[in-house]
């Protein structure tokens, strides 16, 4: 408990930087990986090669090696500067943690609503376009909504693995929970127990998405 | 004959991209003083001497990225610096030569629990003895005293030393003492503070442009400094004592005692010396010697 008390300063804004990464990320990553996922599906065969390629070069790519990409090489191709925000290093390094999670959660994303697509029977969209709807309106107010229900479980999986994944910043100049146990040990504070209070923390903050999940799989439950 | 074009081209450019690499060894390539080994050493009552004599020889925690105090050869693999020599002198008077020794990279933030853990018998890497940390781990020495400075780019002069900090961006290695002391007392905002996995990460961002210091004890940064000594230099006002410590379990008194008689030995003898001049003394900073503080 002293191990927590005594350094308070470390852990409560260690996790509420992990927060704000974890919601910020996610938020991105759920709207470019269902673009993505809507290119892979989509009758252009340039859109369908475009979303292939994005998906083949960064699913599971190491995070490391992606946050890596964007603090040390992305600077010298100086496309952004960093005077661009405000001349803050930790504002530029935030915003390359976000887009490196993005980057890398989205590619997830995509292949978890694009096998919920396959989950809905092609007659649901046959059907629709012979309505007239424009594959934009089949997509958005057919497909998408069945595919997000069967989605559920895996989605969340990703969300998961992202809430975890944040911890990657620490080594990449972002202040967050990931960071605290080195703080920890040049303290002289033990290490383990520290760790045991960071994991505590992520219990915590996992329990939440569960009930979220176990939740929206119930009211989006149906009897097939 | 696709595939054997595509084969050639592969070896071709892996040729290319290895000739890339920096010539020389950095850190320290003319030899060190070598050791007279010891015969027939007791160290009575010592639990982790007696793990070193059944297992026959010494597991030693060091640095592996730290040129001039413990750096690891990419290439051949070999240790060398500082505290790689100091080690090396503990270990010939414990009765183990170099093929002896086996040396494991440990990072800052796992030296207690390696030591707790019994995974390394001693740590040598540039330990600042504080008593925090006294309560997991104990230290025999201090066999060196540094302090912490900043390393700034050779053509900067608006760094002087601490108190010009202001404004400038500054980065250090995420958690380290030296870059929570920056932020407690204020050195520069927040928002200026960089934090990455290790010294030449910073290091490198340096020579880029995109930070302009990096702070860490005099001792790491004149290793970096002797490097490249066209490109950086050090500022030369450390603004705090950090004296380097033996990492020991924390109960075993007597390998303690025998550590700190060895240095005193090799401090008053001379030996201290030569390895300061074979490896830190390269970057032209003179020698201070420390003063045991056995305990």
């Amino acid at each position: 408990m002293d191990v927590l008390l005594d350094n308070l300063d470390l852990y409560g804004p260690g996790f509420l930087n992990t927060i704000e990464l974890f919601l910020i990320a996610a938020a991105g990553s759920l709207v470019l990986g269902t673009i993505l996922a809507m290119l892979r599906v989509s009758p252009v065969p340039i859109f369908r090669a475009a979303g292939t390629l994005y998906v083949t070069i960064l699913r599971n790519t190491p995070l490391t090696l992606v946050f890596f990409f964007f603090a040390f090489a992305f600077p010298l191709l100086k496309i952004v500067d960093a005077a661009d925000f405000g001349g803050s290093a930790a504002a530029y390094y935030f915003t390359f943690a976000l887009v490196s999670l993005t980057l890398y959660t989205s590619a997830f994303v995509c292949e978890v609503v694009r096998s919920g697509i396959n989950t809905v029977p092609v007659g649901q969209a046959e059907a629709s376009r012979a309505l007239g709807l424009t594959f934009g309106q089949m997509l958005g107010s057919i497909v998408l909504p069945q595919a997000t229900r069967a989605v559920v479980p895996p989605m969340m999986s990703t969300m998961i693995a992202l809430l975890k994944n944040t911890t990657i910043a620490a080594g990449f100049s972002v202040f967050q929970s990931g960071s605290i146990s080195l703080n920890l040990s040049e303290r002289g504070e033990n290490q383990l127990i520290g760790l045991l209070w960071v994991a505590l923390f992520f219990i915590i903050l996992v329990i939440p998405m569960t009930l979220l999940q176990r939740s929206l799989e119930k009211r989006w439950s149906i009897a097939r | 004959m696709r595939v054997r074009t595509l084969a050639v081209a592969l070896l071709a450019g892996g040729l290319a991209l290895t000739a890339c690499g920096k010539e020389g060894t950095p850190g320290g390539s003319t030899p060190a003083p070598t050791q007279q080994v010891a015969t027939d050493v007791k160290v009575d009552g010592s639990e982790t001497f007696k793990k070193i004599q059944a297992r026959g020889k010494v597991v030693i925690g060091v640095k592996e990225d730290q040129p001039g105090l413990g750096y690891k050869d990419p290439t051949s693999g070999k240790y060398s610096g500082f505290d790689v020599e100091i080690a090396k002198l503990v270990a010939a008077k414990l009765g183990y030569g170099d093929d002896k020794i086996e040396y494991k990279a440990i990072a800052s933030a796992g030296r207690e629990q390696a030591l707790i853990n019994g995974d390394v018998d001693y740590y040598v890497g540039t330990y600042t003895i504080n008593d925090k940390r006294k309560q997991q781990v104990s230290f025999a020495g201090p066999y060196f005293t540094a302090g912490q400075d900043l390393l700034v780019k050779k053509t900067d002069n608006s760094i002087t030393g601490p108190e010009t900090l202001k404004g400038k961006k500054v980065c250090s290695v995420t958690g380290s003492t030296p870059i929570q002391k920056v932020k407690n007392e204020g050195l520069t905002e927040a928002s200026n503070i960089v934090e990455l996995q290790n010294y030449s990460q910073c290091v490198q961002q340096l020579e880029q442009g995109a930070v302009d210091a990096v702070t860490t004890d005099d001792a790491i940064l004149k290793g970096y400094a002797a490097q490249q000594p066209d490109v950086f230099k050090v500022v030369g006002k450390p603004f705090s004592k950090e004296p380097y410590g033996i990492g020991l379990a924390k109960d075993d008194k007597a390998l303690r005692d025998k550590v700190n008689d060895i240095l005193e030995e090799a401090i008053t003898g001379g030996q201290w010396e030569s390895i300061y001049n074979a490896t830190l003394g390269k970057s032209g900073s003179p020698a201070t010697k420390p003063v045991l503080e056995r305990y």
